[in-house]
């Protein structure tokens, strides 16, 4: 009964975990969010008491149930598991069960200083180190690396046949570029796995996972509890040998150990329990809650490194006379200007926020529709988000990352919020913009921003607007015709204090590969 | 009503729907697709002998009221030999280029129109192999060029020479049965002096008709009729043989809509004087075949068996001063219906050539559709958007009602979706209208005068209502 509950419970929450990873159209996040949400450490990270409460009291009623069915990666290796005790990988094909796991002991040491690291991490702010023991962000990079451009390349698949078919059923996605450090530690995180929970089950769960480790030492006071009625038990050892958690220590003449820091209440052993010896019940003892959630630091942060040298190349833009009709002009793929703060999504507060809280799950990364929010490689936002505007900006219509982050990385925000909040704002790169590179007009900048920050004014200081008559004058207080306005060569001028941030003119800027115009990210966020 | 059957019915609506993505090196134009049997074959054989012809008075010339425009000629992906960095790795499918001016000459067709600006200057030369392959007398075929300086460093003397020479060598010809100043018009009479007049390129090709090489020196005309006016007043100085002229039965009456010139003005001065007029848009570029669905109807509940393009076929060729109605078919569906049609011209009476000119004209404008007939002379744009591609595919949103007024249209979401979704399929984000900085080296290039970069900032403002959902 345990186990088939437990089995139903873990299917749903995985899938529906995946699927929130997998799907890139915004659809499955209004019902399926909350799942990510129900993540232990992120919501730690949050300081989201409901989840924090909820885990730790279901711990303390049932143990770790939170392990055998909210963890994707814990289920991920049940299934690991599950085909490593698959007939085919057995030695005696004839047993009902693989009976292919022992007890061990427990490796304490390891497990406290893995934990005592990873706090120690998590408050120094090492977020490469603190990144990769985290289990649903493990998860998290494994799906949105190696199964998202799958899931992606299947979308294409069914949108070249919705394209044949003249429907619009399914739409093409370009893939999120992953960075190859992604991809590594992904491949090598699943693979790592792979090798562990098919030979030996939970091991990673019982060594490793500080969430593990923090809801095992809870567990120990658990209320529920499996154990074994001795009278009906032949310590046939049947229950040793199928404990994938090799927390069971059966010994002949000896009462049935359990190690109920390991123990994952997936009630396997119940399920092969021949004799109906083992059940789950109350224990006497009481336990006192004491809860190892972190509290978030607020430990000041190092502060960035500044990394300076904007790229400026002149984008020379030499417009060709056509002599022949048709075809199409080369587009040169644009380079990244070098920001000296890293740009964070609206609802995010600061780079040093989403540092702090964000434990790289990727979700926000596979959520974003416009292709703007992509890992860091840089060592001290090891595979955070951080923005870019070489393929698209922060559209105003969404607010995908803020719905779906559930490490309060990026705070849920309203679409009205999001045309207030100030996450940088645009710079100018003289040597690029086209009216003075390319004597060309353009405005394109201006034009586009939806904040309008931007306005346009002639390079020749002398000719001034008239406020009053919104007609231009020479230096001698002569009106422009409308001719003459038109050839005006005009160059963007940026409002800092109406600018969000957003990237469109970024991204719009004609000049190629070198925009004219950048976005340098603030260190605060903020309302304007 | 009574007489339209299911099977009629079933036409209307596949006429309306037939869609074809081969792209064409004049964009894909599949709209003058003929009418379909429910099996999808054409009906009935086309004859080879019933081919309407008009006589060029000065010449003697019998000309197929159909010619062959090669603008438009199909396209494949290039091979794999082309250079893989060029931007549009396709190239003429000049197998399929062939076979169609094959057929064409089987059934009749002998003008064939091509410039050395068109399909990225690689239609003359397409020509000249597909006219040698098809194994005809060059003297059964008239073959229709133009003198296409629009760069300003083409527009010397001796450049002038020199394309012209280039096109004899293309088309493997040692004479032009028709040439053209193309479009002049444009740019005004300014721009006349500049490419011609001025620098003795006029002359040149008036010695070369002296001499035989050209048979007949006309010119075809866009925009200001300053200069339309200005060439035929010194008609007793060029003896214009011909001059092509856009006409359809939108533009005769309606001309400002889509052509600041009358078109009427234009045709009955020609008419006056004697000169022949050769058509050019008689499709305004396939989009008098996609229509919105009660234009559809209205014309096949007419004659179910026609097909839309029909009527805009026979409309010109109803006007007995057309020498020959050009048509840049780039399928062999095209090239079938129309020959359908003018095997022979079934003239329209005058009662059905003021219907079209009025009632479905006026339909047919009260549609925002915008008029880009997908000539690509506004192609290559500088910051590479693909002009043509954003209007055609904003004008199938409008006929197949997918450009909603606002939220509460009805199908708004369903239209939203079409528009959005079509949108990223038809033009890559890069090209889209939003990368538009306005710098307005197309608009001088368009025949139809379309202000292009108003037009796109107009189409990006709609895009981004939808997106946000604030239209």
């Amino acid at each position: 009964m345990l186990k088939l509950t437990r089995r139903i419970l873990a299917i749903v929450f995985w899938l529906g975990i995946t699927l929130l990873f997998l799907d890139f159209t915004g659809t499955v996040q209004p019902f399926l969010g909350w799942m990510a949400k129900m993540q232990f450490l992120p919501s730690v990270m949050a300081m989201n008491l409901i989840t924090i409460a909820i885990v730790v009291i279901a711990t303390l009623i049932m143990g770790r149930l939170y392990c055998s069915i909210v963890c994707p990666l814990g289920v991920m290796q049940d299934f690991f598991a599950w085909i490593g005790r698959w007939k085919v990988f057995r030695k005696n094909k004839k047993a009902k069960f693989a009976n292919k796991y022992s007890y061990s002991e427990e490796k304490k040491w390891l497990r406290l200083t893995v934990l005592v690291l990873f706090i120690i991490m998590l408050l120094a702010g090492f977020n490469a180190g603190m990144v990769l023991l985290a289990p649903y962000s493990a998860y998290g990079r494994i799906v949105a690396s190696l199964l998202q451009p799958i899931y992606i390349g299947i979308n294409n698949l069914l949108a070249q046949w919705s394209e044949a078919h003249d429907n619009f059923l399914f739409y093409q996605v370009e893939p999120h570029e992953n960075p190859t450090l992604l991809i590594i530690v992904a491949a090598v995180t699943a693979i790592v796995l792979f090798v562990l929970a098919f030979m030996h089950g939970r091991t990673y769960c019982n060594t490793i996972c500080p969430v593990g480790t923090t809801l095992g030492y809870l567990a120990k006071f658990s209320w529920l509890k499996m154990q074994v009625q001795e009278d009906k038990c032949i310590k046939c050892g049947l229950c040793e040998k199928n404990c994938k958690a090799a927390c069971i220590k059966v010994e002949k003449g000896q009462p049935v150990k359990f190690d109920y820091t390991r123990c994952v209440a997936c009630g396997d052993c119940q399920a092969v329990c021949g004799k109906s010896a083992l059940h789950l019940v109350p224990t006497k003892k009481r336990s006192k809650a004491s809860s190892h959630a972190d509290a978030a630091s607020d430990l000041s942060r190092r502060s960035f490194l500044a990394v300076t040298g904007t790229a400026v190349a002149a984008a020379t833009l030499k417009a060709q006379e056509k002599t022949t009709d048709g075809g199409l002009a080369t587009i040169e793929d644009k380079v990244i200007p070098e920001r000296k703060t890293p740009l964070t999504p609206p609802g995010s507060l600061s780079a040093a926020n989403l540092q702090q809280h964000c434990t790289a799950c990727q979700l926000c990364i596979a959520n974003c529709p416009n292709g703007v929010l992509r890992p860091s490689t840089n060592m001290e936002h090891f595979l955070q988000p951080e923005m870019q505007y070489d393929k698209g900006y922060c559209r105003p219509e969404c607010t995908r990352c803020a719905d779906v982050c559930p490490a309060g990385a990026i705070r849920p925000i309203s679409k009205e919020e999001k045309t207030a909040i100030q996450i940088g704002h645009a710079v100018w790169v003289k040597e690029n913009c086209l009216p003075i590179a390319d004597e060309q007009r353009c405005g394109s900048c201006a034009r586009h921003c939806p904040a309008q920050a931007i306005q346009m004014v002639p390079i020749d200081t002398s000719i001034k607007q008239n406020p009053d008559d919104q007609q231009w004058y020479d230096g001698e207080g002569n009106k422009l015709d409308w001719r003459a306005v038109n050839d005006l060569l005009m160059i963007p001028v940026v409002n800092n204090e109406k600018c969000i941030g957003c990237g469109k003119c970024e991204y719009l800027c004609p000049a190629r590969p070198f925009s004219a115009i950048y976005v340098e990210g603030h260190e605060k966020h903020r309302e304007i | 009503m009574k007489d339209l059957n299911r099977r009629d019915f079933l036409k209307i609506a596949g006429a309306a729907t037939a869609t074809a993505a081969i792209a064409s090196c004049g964009g894909s134009t599949n709209g003058e697709l003929g009418d379909l049997d429910p099996a999808g074959h054409h009906t009935g054989a086309i004859p080879t002998d019933k081919m309407t012809y008009r006589t060029n008075p000065n010449t003697g010339d019998k000309v197929s009221i159909l010619g062959y425009g090669m603008m438009r000629l199909p396209n494949k992906p290039a091979s794999p030999t082309s250079d893989p960095s060029a931007p549009t790795p396709e190239e003429i499918d000049q197998e399929q280029v062939n076979k169609l001016v094959k057929f064409a000459l089987d059934h009749g067709v002998n003008y064939f129109d091509t410039s050395p600006a068109y399909c990225q200057g690689h239609s003359e030369e397409s020509t000249g192999i597909a006219l040698k392959a098809s194994g005809y007398d060059r003297s059964k075929f008239y073959i229709a060029t133009k003198l296409s300086n629009f760069a300003p460093q083409q527009q010397t003397y001796e450049e002038g020479v020199k394309m012209f020479q280039n096109s004899l060598k293309y088309l493997q010809t040692d004479y032009i049965d028709y040439l053209l100043l193309h479009a002049v018009g444009g740019g005004g009479l300014e721009n006349l002096h500049q490419r011609f007049l001025d620098n003795g390129v006029l002359d040149y090709l008036m010695e070369q008709r002296e001499k035989g090489v050209i048979r007949n020196l006309g010119f075809s005309f866009h925009g200001d009729v300053e200069v339309f006016d200005y060439l035929l007043a010194n008609h007793d100085k060029y003896h214009w043989d011909f001059v092509q002229i856009q006409m359809n039965y939108v533009d005769w009456r309606l001309a400002n809509e889509t052509n600041p010139s009358n078109v009427d003005d234009l045709y009955g001065e020609l008419e006056k004087r004697g000169i022949p007029a050769v058509i050019m848009e008689p499709l305004l570029g396939g989009r008098l075949s996609k229509m919105p669905d009660h234009i559809v109807a209205t014309l096949k509940q007419q004659r179910p068996e026609d097909s839309v393009a029909s009527w805009a076929f026979r409309y010109v060729g109803s006007k007995p001063n057309v020498l020959t109605a050009l048509s840049g078919m780039t399928y062999m569906e095209h090239l079938e219906d129309n020959l359908r049609t003018y095997s022979p011209l079934t003239p329209l009476n005058e009662q059905e050539q003021n219907w079209l000119e009025t009632e479905i004209a006026d339909l047919y404008v009260s549609y925002p559709i915008i008029p880009c007939n997908d000539c690509k002379y506004c192609m290559p744009c500088p910051f590479g958007l693909d002009i043509p591609a954003i209007f055609v595919h904003y004008n199938k949103c409008v006929n197949k009602g997918n450009v909603p007024e606002n939220q509460q249209a009805a199908n708004y979401q369903q239209a939203r979706r079409a528009f959005l979704v079509g949108y990223d399929r038809s033009v890559p984000k890069l090209r889209q209208a939003n990368h538009c900085i306005g710098c307005n080296r197309c608009s001088p290039h368009c025949p139809q005068n379309i202000r292009i970069p108003q037009e796109l900032q107009r189409i990006d403002d709609f895009v981004e209502k939808l997106k946000q959902n604030t239209l």
